[in-house]
């Protein structure tokens, strides 16, 4: 066996990338040795039954955990052990399970606090430049109207992010990422609690961001149909490492892939 | 009538000594949910800081440890320097030397989850008071220090410098509060909010949580010094036992959570709520006028606050 192995079948290079990667909590072995690669101007889905260790490998990619053994690269530089807020500055933006809006706040400062680098986030600007503060901030508001009509919330804009119905505050989340012009987004379970036309909407987001705007996604589902109509290539995770990974219906008929799932032998 | 005028100036003056605590608080707690529960250290560290730096140096007769007196209005009047400038170099030392304790304090603390901090601003603002208490040189121990120099007390007969000293402390709140609403109505602010909401949800968002938290505790901790330099002008005497953590934390904490957490307005209004309260029920007859008494009615009023209007009078849902 290889020391990693690339993501099979694809032309482009990876964009991210997962060697050999450790995460131990305690005596539990969360995460085992798990190799794969995602690449560049995909949607490739991670999947694998409950307690297979996808979300921890989410929050191992964006920093909010360090890995115990291997390494995470991404854009040939390795990122493993940086904190959350230097990963996204290089243009990984991760969505929650249980959507984390910020619920006082209202939905366009949700989005309008996001981008990096606002001259207005030292105290002092707002005394010494207030017109640079002011116009980076009318640019920010029209960047963030630009999202909101995109995702259909433009009628939210001054709502509070906490009064929002499950499924918009995932859209929310996704507008989220798009404030900060990613390359790669990885969205956790981004169906959960969302009702299917919703849903159908958000996989179309999802699909033309990938297309016209170039931007990678890493998806984290259950939701089977889902997985299979809008990804290619589909990683499978068992019990912290991967057991298959490759196009939609390789891995439908991947034997461990069924295993897994069902539990006992074919 | 004068003695109304008087009771009425000291009242002005302590509601905005405690008005502008509640300020600094709001700081850190209602903007950015830092639990600071040592306001009595930056209170007592910004009062001491500018009495320390302003009196004349002690004669040795009288205080035979006491050491200390860097006579600011002295070395001004030989350095040409006129008016009564002295005071506002003094309020900037106390700002500048609780920003530098609130800086170590949160390079050390606030990478901790946030009980960590409530903690240790607890241990360090007794241990601020503990210093003062028994490194008699510095302080004076329990004796504390009198005879702090008078703001402006040229301008105005000795009776009157309390309602003149009134004025400028009110004067002094006032601008901390344009100044403080103004630095908070900014991308910066947005992203203390940001961080008391979910500080995951901030730090996936980009911020450097670590960074944004320390700016805030720095602020809050500056305007604290800045309260505590006001107070020593006002009273002109100062002693260990002034920072008593009941009237020193745990009131600005119930002025704040009356008056409404999360805003500048609100730590204003209930510094002047609960300080008129506070000082009011001292005159009330007999039994009711018992301070023990006043420290439980203080803490109902807080908890009924909180069953009731969780939000603070000016607070909003």
């Amino acid at each position: 066996m290889p020391a990693f192995s690339l993501n099979t079948g694809t032309q482009t290079a990876p964009l991210l990338e997962l060697r050999q990667v450790v995460k131990d909590f305690g005596g539990l072995r969360a995460v085992d040795r798990c190799s794969f690669a995602v690449c560049q101007g995909t949607i490739t889905a991670l999947i694998g039954p409950n307690g297979a260790g996808k979300t921890t490998l989410f929050n191992l990619i964006t920093g909010f955990l360090k890995p115990d053994g291997g390494s995470i690269w991404f854009q040939g530089r390795r990122i493993d052990g940086q904190p959350s807020h230097k990963i996204v500055r290089l243009g990984i933006l991760r969505t929650f399970q249980v959507p984390r809006e910020l619920e006082a706040m209202t939905v366009l400062e949700n989005l309008l606090l996001v981008p990096a680098g606002q001259t207005g986030e030292r105290p002092w600007a707002v005394w010494l430049l207030p017109r640079r503060v002011a116009r980076e901030e009318q640019a920010l508001r029209r960047q963030a109207g630009q999202v909101l009509e995109f995702l259909g919330l433009v009628h939210l804009a001054d709502a509070p992010a906490g009064s929002l119905s499950t499924g918009q505050k995932k859209l929310l989340e996704l507008g989220r990422t798009l404030m900060a012009s990613p390359s790669l987004v990885l969205l956790d379970e981004p169906g959960a609690g969302v009702n299917p036309t919703l849903m159908n909407l958000l996989a179309g987001h999802i699909r033309s961001l990938c297309r016209e705007r170039g931007i990678t996604f890493l998806i984290i589902a259950h939701d089977m149909e889902l997985v299979m109509r809008l990804c290619d290539p589909i990683v499978v995770l068992d019990h912290g490492s991967v057991i298959a990974q490759g196009a939609p219906d390789e891995v439908r008929h991947n034997p461990e892939v069924v295993r897994a799932y069902l539990g006992g032998p074919v | 009538m004068l003695e109304i005028v008087n009771y009425l100036a000291g009242f002005a003056i302590l509601a905005s000594v405690y008005a502008v605590l509640a300020l600094g608080l709001n700081v850190h707690w209602g903007v950015t949910g830092l639990m600071n529960i040592g306001i009595a250290g930056f209170f007592a560290l910004g009062a001491y800081t500018t009495a320390l730096l302003t009196t004349p140096p002690p004669d040795p007769a009288k205080f035979e440890q006491f050491v200390f007196g860097g006579n600011l209005p002295g070395l001004f009047q030989r350095w040409g320097v006129g008016g009564d400038l002295w005071f506002l170099a003094g309020l900037a030392a106390a700002a500048l030397v609780c920003a530098l304790v609130a800086l170590l304090i949160g390079l050390v603390t606030l990478r901790l989850r946030e009980e960590y901090l409530a903690i240790v601003t607890l241990g360090i603002a007794e241990t601020i008071r503990r210093v003062f208490l028994n490194e008699s040189w510095l302080g004076n121990g329990s004796r504390g220090l009198y005879q702090i120099p008078k703001f402006l007390g040229n301008l105005a007969a000795p009776w009157l410098y309390d309602l003149l000293y009134a004025g400028v402390a009110l004067a002094l709140l006032l601008a901390l509060f344009f100044i403080v609403e103004r630095t908070l109505r900014s991308p910066w602010g947005r992203v203390l909010r940001a961080i008391r909401e979910d500080e995951v949800t901030a730090a996936a968002s980009g911020k450097n949580v670590f960074r944004f938290k320390l700016q805030a505790f720095v602020l809050g901790a500056l305007i604290m010094g800045i309260g505590g330099g006001v107070y020593a002008h006002g009273f002109r005497f100062i002693d260990p036992f002034t920072f008593d953590p009941l009237l020193a934390t745990f009131i600005v904490w119930v002025m704040l959570m009356v008056g409404g957490s999360g805003k500048s307005a609100g730590a204003l209004l209930g510094a002047l709520v609960i300080w008129g309260a506070w000082s009011g029920s001292q005159l009330l007859p007999g039994y009711l006028s018992n301070p023990n008494l006043r420290y439980l009615l203080l803490g109902v009023a807080m908890v009924l606050v909180l069953l009731l209007r969780p939000q603070g009078l000016l607070g909003r849902r």
